[in-house]
């Protein structure tokens, strides 16, 4: 395929108009010793209809599941059909950043409706118009938590999806932080007695996830008030975004900042991304937040209009004092959760109600088979954790069988042995539940 | 044009939700009443009115797809539909990250040619695809290189970076916990070499260079710039966000550049979005392969496979393997293009810069008269001497010609700059149009400076207050 529009006789005129016999002499600053003749390692050009053959074949090497038992971070939603027609619009994702707010006016509006929603949702009052993961947007939390106050000193929750606590580290490293990890009780909750020994006058920030990695609901008000006796700020992250449909908002329990992934809302699972951080955030941090910000404002006639705004905080203007280096950012993937968001409507509740029978369902049948306990005493969203006769054969065999198991807890847990992370969202139905039952027998 | 929010009529719902086709009970009974919320404040619109108000907002903004949007340093390519399509399919769309390997090698196999194409292009030993965006890509970059001098028992603490920078550049070393020094650029645009010189110490972990730079100028100096680098024992960063402009003709890794980052969402024709989702692979030489994020790709004869095995790794920079859907498009597009193609996009796309650049030149202050790449930066100070017409005017009349403005106010070492990149997927006669609409414009400023100044007129809101929306932000509707 070739998308240059030139003809022969387009490019003889312009060679011309600039003064070149070819278009070679136009890379005459190139050394001649640093000259490639040819791209290497590149299998030659192909038609569309090739292009199109060659693609079909590589996604057929890939084997979509019956179904998935594994959430653990990415979730298997339902995505009404709205959603694709409007992110499929070329007016939305042929555009760019809106900078030029004129021409702009409808992804300003469709942004600014998403930070609304967001900002809800998460029981806060300013959401920023994304970031790119959970993982990111929590870390960079954790971070402007640090620079904001001097310290350096970061606690994580063990009971953080591990990936994210990879970031964290990697995150720390980079700037100088501390990290330390703290551990999970029986219930499966954040053990308050160990945070409160941790807390000290050195603590910029506490992470924790709810529902954290175990599935298991958090209680985050009197984490929030140990946090901030001790002069800290508290990051309250989240993996599946559809339970906050249905859980009260760890912006509304105290959190100073509610930041995890968004692709629960209308975006495909995709192998791991493009996902969406959600970055929400109490209103004093306005001016320091990361990221894009959508503010309404007027015109010159008075009508209301979108623009981005409080850009004194990004890389373009502030450079190395910017709060961050974010400059693209998810966007499409925000309009994707807002249109979710919006077609939905109240019924995000009915969904996480849903998710929760099908959890409980899968629960109560895999407990009827003989050697399966429960791990956690703490109530649960859409994920649970089971321990198992044989979790690694167990999972082989679902495998043979056209089933992704469940998420095996041993390899960064190592004291949770032969226990699966399992998540039933409303994509299984009972027949399913009952197939995989019927396997595991 | 009303927000959601003002359509909403309580009862009303777009998305239904199935019937439980297990148990039903009373939550409450499985989580108790502390954790649940008691308000869900989201809008309730039928679905007509849902499509109706998303596709109106869509009528109210401007993509590629509508018309020319030769914004300098964004790489604004046609976005091919096939690429489009074939993301879409099910194999790549449908798989969980975690996903058995098993079950995902064709996923996998197209990120590891993905790689090798990256690495036969651009020169370089391998590639990460992990980063989310060019930024990402800058700060992963920026931690290899704090890795490198770690390991060798050394702590460098400073970055240089050039006054034509992307902003994103110095973000992301103080990301990175570095400082960063400005090094000076000289009177032909290019790199001060003095300067350089004398700012090159022991202490200096790197430079970040863009090149081409921001004002689509080639570093004739490359050789030098690379030796005083690494003669010092420094490492050489390459922004690759220029990328259009040498592709089939140089590569970063020939030229002394011991990292770079790209931007597939510029280079490699995948959608801007309206913001994002873009991807930022980083491709590095030898001396850094082992600080590469993991997870990384292994092949074992031709099965495929994740591994974390790296033990001097940087970890991780964000959760799973990367943007991978948008990795799918440029990897179709690397694909239908070849090795020919993606020669030939690079040399219309410096050819179409260089011939918009003559026709201005008489009616604009060029920056820097001497040829340019794949975009050019002329200055808008003629006009603000003649009749305090300024860039802004400028970009705003142009789009009541019908386009997207070009780059302004960047780089900040031109004053009033207006950063030109017209892409390879533009016609002539789409080039001469415009051409005619800048010189319009340089005319009107001359002869009726008010009509520039009042534009934009043919657009749903005129020039907004953003000084309104700094002081009193409003960030989250609130109801009246």
């Amino acid at each position: 395929m070739d998308y240059c529009p030139h003809t022969p006789d387009d490019i003889k005129q312009m060679q011309a108009a600039i003064g070149v016999a070819g278009v070679d002499e136009l890379f005459a600053d190139i050394p001649q010793k640093f000259r490639l003749k040819q791209i290497p390692d590149i299998p030659s050009a192909m038609s569309e209809l090739e292009t199109v053959s060659v693609m079909s074949e590589l996604a057929r090497k890939n084997k979509l599941p019956q179904l998935t038992l594994t959430g653990a971070g990415a979730y298997h939603h339902f995505i009404p059909a709205v959603v694709g027609h409007i992110v499929g619009r070329a007016e939305f994702y042929t555009a760019y950043t809106p900078y030029q707010a004129e021409i702009s006016q409808g992804i300003l509006q469709a942004i600014y409706e998403y930070q609304t929603m967001i900002a809800h949702l998460t029981g806060t009052e300013i959401a920023n118009a994304s970031m790119y993961d959970g993982a990111s947007a929590m870390i960079e939390a954790a971070v402007l938590c640090a620079k904001m106050s001097g310290k350096t000193k970061i606690i994580v929750a063990r009971s953080v999806h591990p990936e994210y606590r990879q970031v964290l580290q990697t995150y720390c490293w980079a700037n100088g932080y501390s990290v330390v990890e703290l551990a999970y009780m029986p219930s499966g909750q954040i053990d308050l007695n160990a945070l409160q020994n941790e807390l000290d006058d050195q603590v910029a920030a506490v992470l924790v996830q709810s529902p954290n990695f175990f599935g298991v609901i958090e209680d985050i008000a009197p984490v929030a008030d140990d946090v901030h006796k001790k002069g800290a700020l508290l990051v309250a992250g989240f993996t599946d975004s559809t339970s906050l449909g249905i859980l009260k908002p760890a912006g509304a329990a105290g959190a100073d900042f509610v930041a995890g992934e968004g692709q629960s809302f209308g975006n495909p699972l995709n192998y791991g991304g493009p996902y969406l951080g959600i970055f929400a955030a109490r209103e004093k941090f306005m001016r320091r937040i990361p990221g894009r910000l959508v503010g309404a404002t007027e015109d010159k006639k008075g009508r209301r209009g979108f623009v981005l705004t409080l850009q004194t905080r990004e890389q373009h203007i502030r450079r190395e004092k910017a709060t961050s280096n974010i400059c693209s950012n998810e966007a499409l993937c925000a309009l994707a959760a807002g249109v979710y968001l919006a077609a939905l409507g109240k019924n995000l509740r009915k969904l996480a109600e849903l998710n929760i029978y099908k959890t409980q369902y899968l629960k109560n049948k895999l407990l009827q088979l003989a050697g399966w306990q429960e791990v956690f005493t703490a109530p649960v969203y859409n994920e649970i954790v089971l321990r198992c006769p044989d979790s690694k054969k167990l999972n082989e065999k679902l495998k043979n069988e056209g089933i992704i198991g469940g998420y095996e807890l041993q390899k960064d847990y190592p004291e949770l042995e032969n226990s699966l992370l399992l998540c039933a969202t409303e994509m299984i139905s009972k027949t399913g539940i009952d197939r995989v039952v019927d396997i595991i027998k | 044009m009303e927000l959601i929010f003002e359509i909403s009529k309580p009862g009303r719902s777009a998305a239904d939700i199935s019937k439980s086709d297990v148990p039903v009970f009373n939550i409450e009974d499985a989580i108790s009443k502390k954790y649940l919320r008691n308000d869900l404040d989201l809008p309730e619109v039928a679905e007509i009115d849902l499509i109706r108000h998303y596709t109106n907002l869509s009528r109210r903004n401007f993509g590629v797809d509508l018309g020319f949007y030769p914004l300098g340093s964004c790489t604004m390519k046609y976005n091919p539909k096939v690429n489009e399509n074939v993301a879409m399919l099910p194999g790549f769309t449908g798989l969980h990250p975690y996903a058995d390997a098993e079950f995902s090698q064709g996923n996998l196999q197209l990120m590891y040619e993905m790689q090798k194409y990256l690495c036969g292009i651009f020169g370089m030993a391998e590639f990460t695809l992990q980063p989310a965006a060019g930024a990402h890509g800058e700060l992963t970059g920026m931690m290899m290189i704090k890795k490198y001098f770690e390991k060798k028992g050394r702590k460098r603490r400073v970055i240089l970076i050039p006054d034509a920078a992307h902003g994103t550049n110095p973000a992301s070393a103080a990301l990175c916990g570095f400082d960063t020094v400005e090094l000076r650029s000289n009177s032909e645009g290019g790199v001060d070499i003095e300067h350089l010189q004398s700012l090159m110490t022991e202490d200096v972990a790197a430079l970040m260079l863009t090149n081409p730079n921001t004002l689509g100028l080639f570093e004739r100096n490359i050789e030098k710039v690379a030796q005083i680098i690494h003669d010092k024992g420094g490492l050489l960063y390459g922004d690759g966000a220029n990328a259009n402009a040498f592709m089939g003709k140089t590569r970063p890794g020939d030229l002394g550049f011991d990292v770079i980052q790209l931007n597939l969402h510029k280079t490699f024709s995948t959608p801007h979005g309206g913001g994002g989702p873009g991807s930022g692979p980083v491709g590095v030489g030898k001396a850094l392969i082992d600080f590469l994020p993991i997870p990384r790709i292994l092949k074992t004869g031709d099965k495929y496979s994740w591994s974390e095995k790296f033990p001097d790794t940087i970890g991780r920079v964000r959760s799973f393997y990367g943007n991978f859907n948008v990795i799918v498009k440029a990897y179709a597009y690397i694909r239908s293009l070849g090795a020919e193609g993606l020669t030939h996009a690079t040399e219309m796309a410096v050819l179409n810069a260089n011939y918009i650049k003559e026709k201005l030149k008489p009616y604009y202050d060029l920056s820097y008269d001497r040829g340019c790449m794949h975009e050019c930066v002329f200055s808008g100070k003629r006009q603000v001497a003649e009749n305090g017409v300024h860039t802004t005017d400028i970009a705003k009349k142009l789009i009541d010609y019908g386009y997207h403005p070009p780059t302004i106010y960047f780089p900040l070492i031109v004053p009033e700059a207006i950063m030109i990149e017209p892409t390879e997927t533009e016609s002539k006669e789409t080039l001469d149009i415009f051409c005619e609409a800048m010189i319009s414009i340089a005319r009107e400023a001359k002869e009726n400076p008010d009509g520039v100044k009042n534009a934009p007129l043919t657009t749903p809101v005129t020039r907004l207050d953003e000084v309104l929306a700094a002081r009193k932000p409003d960030v989250c509707w609130k109801k009246p």
